[in-house]
């Protein structure tokens, strides 16, 4: 085989030195930016090591004592743990399957309006709720699913049940949770698919149309395959967070009667960490967590690069 | 080539199916704002009876809202809120449009490492806990700069911005350079400019989140009186709710004369005003957002 010689690179140091000068300036900008990325996220990630010691705020990291997988293998063995492992993924699994692919449906559904003033009004109606504050969702919420309110008389209304306080009840965790988590993201997430829809190529419609495509097979062969790209990769994206532990929506709408379906790792973490000050065994549950799905994310992204050529690392 | 096609019935069918699923979601969406906006206007006695879904203002009370704004618990975690929002977005636009600009030129030879230096961080991160104490360590505590600095960057932005920036066309740039000008002035008066659309975009994003935010002030914060406007929400519609007692609600409710009734509706009413401002700027920032979201897309 003909290996071509490639022409001699200069040497680095020197190459460095003169670029140092000539973006002096670009250089001088990444300063506080990469302070910020030191100070922010690396320092808390060698913070990590906390979750292999006995962690005391006044020895430091440096003085507590180390502990090895202590903490990770009391936390395994102990009842919280197949709970929140399950309600983390059930609260995933939900979420994609409904949170994910309702944006979708919605895109192509205002795809096929023709009239451009209704689809704008649809379109900035139903992204409204994505500003609304999540404090002020869960307080809505709150306000719905207390005797009396909206939803409470609605799904008794629906189901013949006589809730007294949705809230309250495990069962109706999963679906409160999914759902308007679902009506707050809907038209937001929307917008991504719908811009790439504005960028098929009509000619790909009109061959369709020859032959013989009706609507519905356009949406099927023509508009899904186009932004399948999209799709992928926002779906990666979301398979990376799994295990997520996102604890924010969950703190706001748990309550103790209900931990048995609303407590998550996240919502865990929280509490033994940040309330109860258990520092190294949260340490250690979040470093569990950041690394299934850091893995998920891995592997979810070797699959599909495998498969469809489309890749985010 | 408009080819007129004559509606089959199939297709009348279907735009009257589709059209009013989309008005009935888009119901859905506004409803509960409305069911919000009424409820803060009614009667407080009339509205802790009433169940279910509400049409219209039962009775009509400024009352609730007289309460809010003579509150200075309230009033003062507004204020905070506005001095968060604004000295937030302030050092979130400069540090990201540092970042932004560093990242789109061209031939910067550490570029490649700075980007996975950046990128790894979206993938994996410390934890809560870790960043909590190191956050806490840098003296980051009951004072305005833990509102500030932990959040001062959004890797999806920088990015977005980035992306932005190196569409900016190079033989401006050159030009600019040409005729002696320097790269600050080349980022002030040729890219910045140029950049408007995704500037503003980014600008609206920083600025919901550092309204709507609430967790930093939560773990962060420890005097009442340094508390933004979301997390007064939180004690007065979360924390309430569970049966704890709240000075926030409280105070609230005696200053407008009448105990628990008062509570329910003053709880409508700062929804409300912690809302509204942010819904009434969006809309007509509409094309901005798609315009954004697509530039973010296409390297994102």
């Amino acid at each position: 085989m003909n290996k071509q010689k490639l022409p001699r690179k200069k040497p680095l140091w020197p190459r460095l030195r003169l670029d140092l000068k000539k973006n002096r300036f670009a250089y001088l900008c990444m300063i506080p930016v990469l302070l910020w990325y030191v100070l922010f996220c690396y320092f808390p990630i060698y913070g990590v090591l906390m979750a292999f010691q006995d962690f005391k705020p006044a020895k430091g990291i440096a003085g507590s004592k180390f502990v090895g997988l202590k903490h990770f293998q009391s936390f395994v063995s102990s009842m919280f743990f197949s709970r929140t492992v399950t309600n983390t993924l059930m609260l995933s699994l939900w979420s994609l399957a409904i949170g994910f692919t309702a944006p979708i449906l919605l895109a192509l559904l205002l795809n096929e309006v023709n009239n451009l003033k209704f689809k704008k009004a649809v379109q900035t109606i139903t992204y409204m709720p994505h500003f609304i504050s999540l404090v002020v969702l869960c307080g809505i919420l709150r306000m719905f699913c207390q005797y009396g309110g909206v939803l409470t008389v609605l799904v008794n209304a629906v189901t013949g049940k006589e809730y007294v306080s949705l809230l309250q009840e495990a069962s109706l965790f999963r679906p409160i949770y999914t759902f308007s988590g679902v009506w707050q993201e809907i038209g937001w997430d929307s917008i991504i698919y719908l811009s790439a829809m504005t960028s098929i190529d009509s000619t790909l419609y009109e061959a369709a149309e020859m032959d013989g495509a009706g609507r519905f097979r356009k949406m099927w062969h023509v508009t899904l395959p186009q932004i399948m790209p999209t799709i992928i990769i926002l779906l990666i994206l979301r398979v990376g967070s799994l295990m997520s532990t996102s604890y924010e929506k969950v703190i706001l709408l748990y309550n103790p009667t209900i931990y048995s379906t609303a407590d998550t790792l996240g919502s865990y973490i929280y509490r033994r960490g940040i309330e109860e000050a258990s520092y190294s065994l949260s340490s250690a549950v979040g470093l569990f967590c950041s690394v299934i799905n850091f893995f998920m994310l891995w592997i979810t992204n070797k699959v599909s690069r495998k498969f469809a050529d489309i890749s985010i690392m | 080539m408009n080819r007129r096609k004559k509606a089959t019935l199939g297709d009348i069918v279907f735009h009257v199916l589709n059209d009013s699923f989309l008005i009935v979601l888009s119901i859905a969406c506004v409803y509960p704002i409305i069911h919000i906006i009424f409820a803060s206007l009614s009667d407080p006695t009339e509205l802790v009876t009433h169940q279910g879904l509400l049409l219209w203002p039962l009775g009509f009370t400024l009352g609730g809202y007289k309460a809010v704004f003579s509150n200075n618990d309230l009033l003062r975690s507004f204020v905070n809120t506005l001095v968060y929002v604004s000295l937030g977005t302030l050092v979130n636009m400069l540090m990201t449009i540092l970042g932004a600009y560093a990242l789109s030129r061209r031939n910067l030879m550490l570029k490649g490492i700075f980007m996975k230096i950046i990128v790894f961080t979206m993938f994996f991160s410390g934890g809560l806990i870790p960043w909590y104490i190191t956050v806490r360590n840098l003296g980051l505590y009951n004072n305005i700069w833990a509102m500030i600095l932990p959040p001062a960057l959004n890797t999806w932005n920088m990015i977005i911005l980035r992306t932005g920036f190196e569409a900016v066309p190079l033989d401006l740039e050159e030009a600019a350079y040409i005729d002696g000008a320097s790269s600050f002035r080349v980022l002030m008066q040729v890219i910045l400019p140029l950049s408007k659309a995704v500037l503003a975009v980014i600008f609206m994003y920083y600025l919901v989140s550092n309204w709507n935010s609430w967790f930093n002030a939560m773990v962060l914060l420890k005097d009442n009186a340094r508390q933004p406007l979301q997390l007064k929400l939180r004690t007065l519609l979360i924390v309430n709710d569970a049966g704890m007692g709240s000075s926030a609600s409280a105070s609230a409710a005696a200053s407008a004369g009448t105990g628990s009734n008062y509570r329910e509706l003053i709880k409508y009413c700062v929804t409300v005003v912690a809302t509204l401002p942010i819904l009434c700027i969006y809309p007509f920032l509409q094309k901005y957002f798609v315009k954004g979201v697509y530039v973010g897309s296409l390297k994102g």
